[in-house]
């Protein structure tokens, strides 16, 4: 085994897109913080969402009968590259745009796609990820909480942890034991996704102050919450097929590549005199340029209906390392104490959070552990 | 014949004509004639060539699918050489030779297997320099490839480039060579490391069994990647915009395919230890030609500061119009 196929795909051309996207940006954008900009998608406003969402750059590639806008994969590939090159606050519709909403129109019933889809893609419904648990992080499989079938609907006990804006979305998707796993093996049959709606009793959601000072992840306790017979979404059961299925498109995206390139822009512009800084420069707009080619050669894939989930995986490792290395590579091409304050305030920022970028939807080792079983070892 | 089964075919007779025994031959200063005289008749040196000059009119992104090819056995043909020359020859107006071996150069360069070639093109900026005869043994590289110096060449003809081949042409066209073959022969180099993994028992396993050493190989395959669509991208926009107009896309290629032949050349040693310093092993004829081809065309080095100072002049609010633009086919 040599490798994984990544055949060539160039975005569309796109000018008139990309100069509505960058006038809208450079509005919205007037007065975001140094630090708002480096937080990039994780960074959570209502208000901007809003703003997207009336412009139409969520749920593009869904159908108008939904809130969508029938447009291509890849105009909502540029859409996003233009959010993350900017560094907007994207993340209150991030997630549903990305993932809740692809499944939901997947797998949900024709009720679940019509009450929802249209409020993802107006950037009014916020959703979160429901995977992780105290006693079970890259191990997913190992998952406690429970979802009960009762008459009229399902009874929901445990714990997720780690729940990026778990106390400010709307609703989570989480992934959950319906069935208990059997005896020997096959840990993975049981499981199921639902819906939970965020506001119903029996929810406790404690935030978890990060090493910033902020909060935006959490621990969201389940005491016998009531759901309703239509929270499960897809099959009973097939949970796990059902999240790892998404997994190609939450790990190819551009925000696996992209989440320090403000602080990589303002950079180059603090180092514009500095003719020891364009060689170290130089390496890294290399590699954002390669990567970026990986990133639409998967894009390109998953337009043509293939299941790209291992270069997925391959991708994702090698553009988080990138990101991740941006803040420690600019220290050697400069002393932070002489740099603007822009750029010094965002590499602050990023510094502290680089360390996420190969955690967050999956671990660097997972990924490599993926990669390692399609090179035919282990 | 479709570019699909023309890399098909191309694949087959390397692998059948070529071998870690070719490798050695070339290394050993011999012109590996058997090799040759089994693919030459392939008739590559006409791929490039446009159609209405007799040639099969194919783009670089296919001959970058022929250099990893190539890459993926040690090159030790100089078919890539001789395929490039012979696009030069024919962009300048020239009647492509028949026979011999062509190879080409930047003036006042080594020359790739000049001493075993009937035509050597030398450019100067856009000016084209033909050559016979007068090459001599350069000093060796790492690979022990022949890489020769003109010593007192007749020079046939002189002739202009086209003004989309830019000044620096045949730089572009060596780091283009050199990125592919280096993705090629990380494909190959993987595969070995990957089977060596598999059977080596240590342990009482195999292993490639062990997570420290997947974790190692999963890297190797990361950057093997990256490399091979750096190199068919750069190749691609080669063919939209001339070798001048994609200067960034090459540079940028033989950056990623540098700094991959060296990492990985690092991580394939440490994965067969002793055996891999071996002479009787072929993983050093694979390992020592990724120390030698990323010095050519231009090293990580020349190109990143290149890059650099281009991004630095136009400052970071044009960085990413200026990658996007490229890709849409907008000049930025």
């Amino acid at each position: 085994m040599e490798g994984l196929r990544f055949p060539l795909r160039d975005p569309p051309p796109a000018a008139a897109l990309r100069a509505r996207l960058r006038d809208f940006l450079r509005e919205a954008g007037r007065d975001w913080t140094p630090e708002i900009r480096a937080r990039s998608w994780m960074g959570f406003s209502r208000e901007f969402s809003l703003a997207v969402g009336r412009e139409g750059w969520i749920g593009m590639g869904w159908s108008r009968d939904y809130g969508g806008h029938d447009r291509s994969a890849m105009e909502r590939l540029i859409v996003l590259e233009e959010l993350l090159a900017a560094g907007a606050p994207a993340g209150a519709h991030w997630i549903g745009d990305r993932q809740s909403g692809p499944l939901i129109l997947r797998l949900g019933t024709e009720e679940q796609r019509r009450t929802l889809l249209p409020g993802i893609a107006r950037g009014e419904l916020a959703f979160c990820i429901g995977l992780s648990e105290p006693d079970s992080g890259s191990d997913l499989a190992s998952l406690r909480t429970r979802a009960e079938r009762v008459p009229g609907g399902w009874v929901l006990n445990g714990r997720k942890l780690w729940t990026t804006f778990g106390h400010l979305c709307d609703y989570m998707i989480a992934l959950v034991r319906t069935s208990p796993a059997p005896e020997k093996g096959a840990r993975h049959q049981g499981l199921s996704q639902v819906l939970v709606d965020l506001r119903a009793s029996g929810i406790t959601i404690r935030p978890i102050r990060d090493l910033t000072g902020e909060e935006a992840f959490n621990e969201i306790t389940f005491d016998d919450v009531r759901l309703p017979e239509d929270a499960l979404i897809g099959q009973e059961g097939a949970g796990w097929a059902q999240a790892t299925s998404e997994l190609a498109f939450e790990r190819s995206g551009p925000d696996r590549i992209l989440s320090s390139y403000p602080l990589l822009a303002e950079s180059v512009t603090a180092l514009r005199d500095d003719p020891a800084a364009a060689e170290p420069l130089g390496r890294e707009v290399a590699r954002l340029w390669a990567l970026r080619r990986m990133s639409l050669s998967i894009a390109g894939m998953l337009e043509d209906g293939e299941d790209p989930v291992r270069q997925a995986a391959l991708v994702k490792d090698l553009g988080n390392s990138y990101e991740q290395a941006l803040p420690g590579n600019l220290r050697r091409m400069a002393d932070m104490d002489t740099m603007p304050e822009e750029v010094r305030r965002m590499h602050a920022y990023l510094t502290q959070v680089a360390p996420t970028f190969s955690l967050r939807g999956g671990t660097r080792e997972i990924m490599r552990g993926i990669i390692a079983k399609e090179l035919g070892l282990r | 014949m479709s570019d699909t089964m023309l890399v098909d075919q191309v694949t087959r007779a390397l692998a059948e004509h070529c071998d870690a025994a070719t490798m050695r031959e070339v290394e050993a200063r011999r012109f590996p004639r058997q090799a040759w005289d089994a693919l030459a008749p392939m008739g590559l040196r006409l791929a490039l060539v446009p159609e209405d000059q007799g040639g099969a009119g194919l783009g670089l992104e296919t001959a970058a699918e022929l250099f990893m090819a190539l890459g993926h056995h040690g090159a030790p043909v100089p078919l890539a050489e001789d395929m490039v020359a012979a696009m030069l020859f024919a962009a300048s107006g020239l009647e492509v030779p028949e026979d011999g071996v062509l190879t080409f150069a930047a003036a006042g360069g080594t020359v790739p297997w000049g001493a075993f070639a009937t035509r050597v093109a030398t450019v100067h900026g856009r000016r084209l320099h033909i050559l016979a005869g007068g090459i001599a043994n350069g000093r060796a590289s790492i690979s022990g490839e022949p890489r020769d110096v003109i010593e007192h060449a007749t020079t046939l003809a002189e002739v202009t480039l086209p003004e989309s081949f830019g000044d620096g042409s045949a730089r572009s066209l060596t780091a283009l060579i050199r990125a592919a073959q280096i993705a090629g022969a990380l494909g190959a180099i993987l595969a070995l490391a990957v089977d060596y993994a598999n059977t080596r028992v240590q342990f009482g396993r195999p292993i490639g069994r062990f997570q420290a050493i997947q974790q190692q190989l999963a890297e190797f395959a990361e950057e093997s990647a990256c490399a091979s669509v750096a190199a068919r991208s750069a190749a691609r926009a080669a063919d939209k915009r001339g070798l001048a107009g994609a200067a960034f896309e090459i540079g940028c290629a033989k950056i990623i395919a540098g700094e991959a032949a060296g990492k990985c050349a690092a991580i394939a040693h440490q994965v067969f230890a002793a055996i891999g310093i071996t002479e009787d092993h072929s993983l050093h004829h694979f390992t020592r030609r990724l120390w030698s081809w990323r010095e050519e065309g231009g090293t990580e080095r020349f190109w990143a500061q290149r890059i650099g100072a281009e991004a630095q002049a136009r400052g970071g609010a044009a960085l990413w119009p200026d990658i996007t633009a490229r890709d849409e086919g907008i000049a930025p």
